[in-house]
């Protein structure tokens, strides 16, 4: 008996140590950290009511100090679901999706509050929101419509700096689409649901999500963030003069400008879309695919004429200044430095490039005046690429001198070393 | 017979030896030399050395006014403020390359392409242009007005 | 000739010319099938000469320094009359140099004329390719583009992994510890002044040497001719092989004005040391085979670092070339075939992993 006894007791001993530990851990990990039973029972619910330690501790909210309770109410401390969940205890459940607004406001309205966290924080989102399509019909009842969280997301919400940030400017088109671009859920509004799809296409995703151009514009850039409505059939211009000034300015002195209000067109959309917009090429102005002029214009008439003397001096310089390359091209090859002329190409492109924004002044005579100043340029520098082939050309003649000298002495030299040795 | 032909194909050879071997000596140092020597003459453009141009002379531009020059192988500008100071800076704009111009009516530096905005220490201040233009260093040399990169620390 | 008899006479009455000529003119040179190969050494010479003078020219117009010598370059190539024609010589020369110079080596050593009593000719002409090489890479940092600058940058990295002096030696080499400005004053120092004296007084002694000893013939034919001195072929070096000479020099001025004219050397982009290096960065040809041979051995092998290894074997057999006569037996027979072996073995790997270099990317 005492064997058996001997035999059992190091495996009690060894379970009371375990005991013992386990309460030190417990107690160490409890030690300096409030009691969050919601977390803690949280992790472990499936689906929609799971949220971790983990997920919420990417959460801004988490990292400032606020918790489950500040949003939802209740008692974290308790583990017993009824006293956790009392609405005594000033549980508010699941927030209903028309009080979402109303909840978050009421932070982040309150300039006062705000000013403890980050004080250079807008608090005009709900005013702004109010005037959106989405705050105009949350207001009448329809709970469709996209509220704080269904953009910045919640449990994980990040500042829109970090670019995991759902509102991220890279991020934000991909986040419009989770409803714009769903067919179903957007069917009784009667818009459009293609305009990521068109958007993807677009030089403006190109720069902002390929290239990484944050200067370039995403949904909210266009029709606003929390007060996001379409910018007006008459405003559109306005909208894109932000980055695309010039083009504006000469738009608005321009005859399409006054034609295209009185007709309610939207301005720069009428020829370059909206969200899928193209790089612009000369093609444009031309007639086959691609070509604006002619959806409303007939062909003959005054405005055609213009369009084809405007197209033909773009084609012109382009032209010009696409031989002058290759001229300079071909110099360089054969050994010969034009640095020079090559940075004088980047003048003759400047000028194209300009040429093809004073378009958007339907003046022909603008138009003519950058395209000539280019036409000026790109050919000096096709004539010095050609002076550079000339040049070469003379450097291998000198060679050929050279080298019938060379074959001179050398016959002199042979004919010599026979004689001495004949 | 013999006797008389003796001599003649052996100074029919030396000639053809002399010329040869005189001519090709000849032509071919001279062939040498010609480039050497033009080489030693200084070309017409004085090089001021790599990082240095001169931009313009005083008296070209009027006071708040803007001009582009050539620094290496970019587009410099070069500004004489309203007051009275001059100003050099890269003219390629930092968001797409384009070429930037001064605006005498905004006392900024502005590019065409996107509206972007630049102060006058080209600092990028509005507009997509992600980084400041590159300032360099100017100085007056007599009536030259001379710019040159600043100096690496 | 008879043009400049009158000159020759004015000369040799004042300074006895024919006195100085006296000992050339009972100098031999023997004439057998391979005695082309003697060409070799004759036209390094030439090219060293050429580039002493396209240097000195260069010289009046190039700027060392960081922010100046690109700009002095294209400035030569693009604004100085030929400036382009004397540049292009001076780069396409050093190529051909370095070429000129292995091929001499390749001949001397199948040739077998390191042997007794000329071990100090190849001591010698060893270390002159060495500096040769050294000419090579100084050389190339001095236009200061960006290949240029990733090269040196890669190749100090090497010399600094020598244990022991590898540090001390590289920034030696860089003028401190990273590739800058200062490099470039430093390998123009080299490259115009210590290289071109030390180099200059080795061709004297090595030309000396050679002048003194006369050329050497093949093992079996010197048997031969030992044999039967009648079979004994050669020709006076003065002024037989000497125009002989002159004719390889002026083929091999044609061919660089060709490769100039027709090829010009180009000048890369300015050097930034903060852009990062190119990717597949190789060194010039002439260093290929030591590059390659340096990728291809491992990162560890057993406990030492592969680098280390393969530059201390590169050092090793740096210094066993130098020493090769002395490892040839006097009794020719014995050491014959393993040197002849090993001759053709070092020529098969420097040009199979020259071009395995040059194709590998």
């Amino acid at each position: 008996m005492a064997s058996l006894r001997n035999k059992f007791r190091p495996l009690i001993a060894a379970r009371f140590a375990g005991l013992a530990g386990c309460i030190l851990l417990g107690a160490c990990l409890a030690f300096g950290q409030a009691a969050n039973s919601c977390l803690d029972c949280h992790s472990a619910q499936p689906g929609r009511l799971e949220v971790t330690p983990e997920t919420f501790s990417q959460d801004i909210h988490a990292q400032k100090g606020l918790t489950c309770v500040s949003c939802h109410g209740g008692d974290a401390s308790s583990y017993d679901p009824d006293q956790a969940m009392s609405r005594k205890a000033g549980w508010k459940g699941k927030i209903d999706r028309g009080q979402i607004p109303q909840l978050c406001a009421s932070c982040h309205s309150n300039p006062a509050y705000m000013r403890a966290y980050n004080p250079s924080l807008r608090t005009d989102q709900l005013d702004q929101y109010h005037t959106s399509m989405h705050g105009k019909r949350l207001a009448a009842g329809d709970t469709k419509v996209a509220v704080c969280t269904d953009c910045h997301s919640v449990h994980d919400l990040r500042p829109p700096s970090d670019p995991r940030s759902t509102v991220n400017p890279v991020n934000v088109a991909k986040t419009c689409s989770h409803c714009h671009s769903d067919a179903a859920y957007m069917k009784q509004y009667g818009i459009p649901t293609d305009q990521f799809a068109r958007y993807v296409t677009s030089v403006h995703h190109d720069a902002l999500a390929v290239r990484g151009d944050l200067s370039a514009p995403t949904c909210t850039t266009c029709h606003g963030n929390h007060g996001a409505l379409p910018p007006g059939v008459d405003k559109v211009q306005n909208v894109c003069a932000n980055c695309h000034a010039f083009q504006a300015q000469m738009y608005e002195k321009s005859s399409h400008f006054k034609a295209f209000q009185d007709k309610g067109l939207p301005g720069c959309v009428v020829c370059h879309s909206n969200h899928g917009i193209q790089l612009p090429s000369d093609a444009m102005l031309g007639t086959g695919p691609g070509g604006v002029c002619m959806k409303c214009h007939t062909a003959g008439d005054h405005c055609d004429r213009a369009r084809v003397e405007i197209l033909s001096n773009l084609t012109q310089l382009d032209g010009a200044i696409k031989n002058a390359d290759q001229a300079l091209r071909l110099a360089e090859s054969s050994g010969m430095e034009v640095s020079e002329a090559r940075l004088n190409q980047d003048q003759a492109l400047d000028l194209l490039t300009k040429a093809r924004v004073s378009v958007h002044s339907f003046q022909t005579v603008l138009v003519d005046q950058n395209t000539q100043a280019g036409m000026k340029i790109a050919a000096a520098n096709l004539k010095a690429g050609k002076d550079a082939m000339v040049e070469r050309n003379h450097r291998r003649i000198g060679l050929g001198i050279c080298l019938i000298a060379i074959a001179m002495m050398l016959v002199g030299l042979w004919l010599y070393i026979k004689k001495l040795e004949s | 017979m013999c006797a008389d032909q003796g001599p003649q194909p052996e100074t029919s050879r030396r000639r053809a030896i002399e010329i040869f071997l005189g001519g090709g000596l000849l032509a071919s140092l001279a062939s040498f030399l010609y480039p050497v020597l033009r080489y030693f003459v200084p070309p017409a453009v004085i090089d001021l050395g790599g990082d240095e141009v001169v931009a313009a002379k005083v008296g070209d531009l009027t006071a708040n006014s803007g001009k582009i020059f050539r620094f290496g192988s970019r587009p410099g500008l070069l500004i004489l403020g309203s007051d009275g100071a001059y100003r050099a800076l890269s003219a390629t704009c930092t968001h797409l390359a384009c070429t930037v111009q001064y605006r005498p009516d905004l006392r900024e530096i502005w590019c065409a392409c996107h509206n972007g905005i630049y102060d006058l220490n080209g600092r990028n201040v509005s507009g997509p242009p992600p980084r400041p233009l590159t300032v360099f260093d100017v100085h007056l040399r007599g009536d030259e007005i001379v710019v040159s990169r600043k100096r690496e620390a | 000739m008879t043009v400049f008899a009158p000159l020759i006479r004015w000369l040799d009455e004042r300074l006895d010319l024919d006195g100085l000529i006296a000992p050339f003119k009972h100098k031999t040179v023997p004439t057998h099938r391979l005695s082309y190969w003697y060409f070799f050494g004759g036209i390094t010479l030439f090219l060293f000469i050429i580039q002493v003078l396209t240097g000195i020219l260069l010289l009046l117009y190039y700027r060392p320094g960081a922010n100046e010598a690109y700009e002095s370059v294209q400035y030569i190539v693009t604004r100085v009359q030929f400036g382009w024609l004397i540049r292009s010589i001076h780069a396409w020369a050093a190529n051909l140099m370095i070429f000129t110079a292995f091929v001499h080596m390749f001949s001397v050593l199948f040739l077998k004329a390191y042997r007794k009593p000329r071990e100090l000719t190849w001591v010698s002409g060893v270390i002159l390719l060495y500096l040769v090489m050294g000419f090579g890479f100084s050389g190339y940092l001095l236009p200061w583009n960006t290949l240029a600058f990733f090269a040196t940058k890669v190749g100090t990295e090497m010399a600094g992994q020598v244990p022991l002096i590898g540090r001390p030696m590289m920034i030696f080499l860089r003028g401190g510890p990273e590739v800058t400005g200062a490099t470039l004053t430093r390998f123009f120092g080299f490259h115009v002044a210590v290289l071109p004296g030390l180099v200059t007084v080795l061709i004297a002694v090595h030309l000396f040497f050679v002048q003194r000893q006369g050329m050497s013939v093949p093992p079996k034919l010197e048997a031969q001719w030992t044999a039967n001195p009648s079979a004994r072929r050669e020709m006076k070096f003065f002024p037989n092989f000497l125009l002989r000479e002159l004719m390889a020099w002026y083929v091999a001025m044609g061919v660089l004005g060709a490769l100039a004219a027709i090829f010009p050397w180009n000048l890369g982009v300015k050097a930034d040391p903060f852009v990062s290096a190119p990717a597949g960065i190789k060194p010039e040809w002439y260093f290929l085979f030591m590059f390659q041979t340096l990728k291809l051995i491992p990162s560890k092998v057993w406990f030492v670092d592969g680098e280390v290894l393969g530059i201390l074997g590169c050092s090793l057999a740096g210094l066993l070339w130098l020493l090769l006569p002395f490892f040839e037996s006097d009794r020719p027979e014995r050491t014959k075939t393993w040197i002849t072996g090993l001759s053709i073995f070092a020529l098969v790997y420097v040009v199979g992993m020259s071009v395995y270099g040059f194709l590998a990317q």
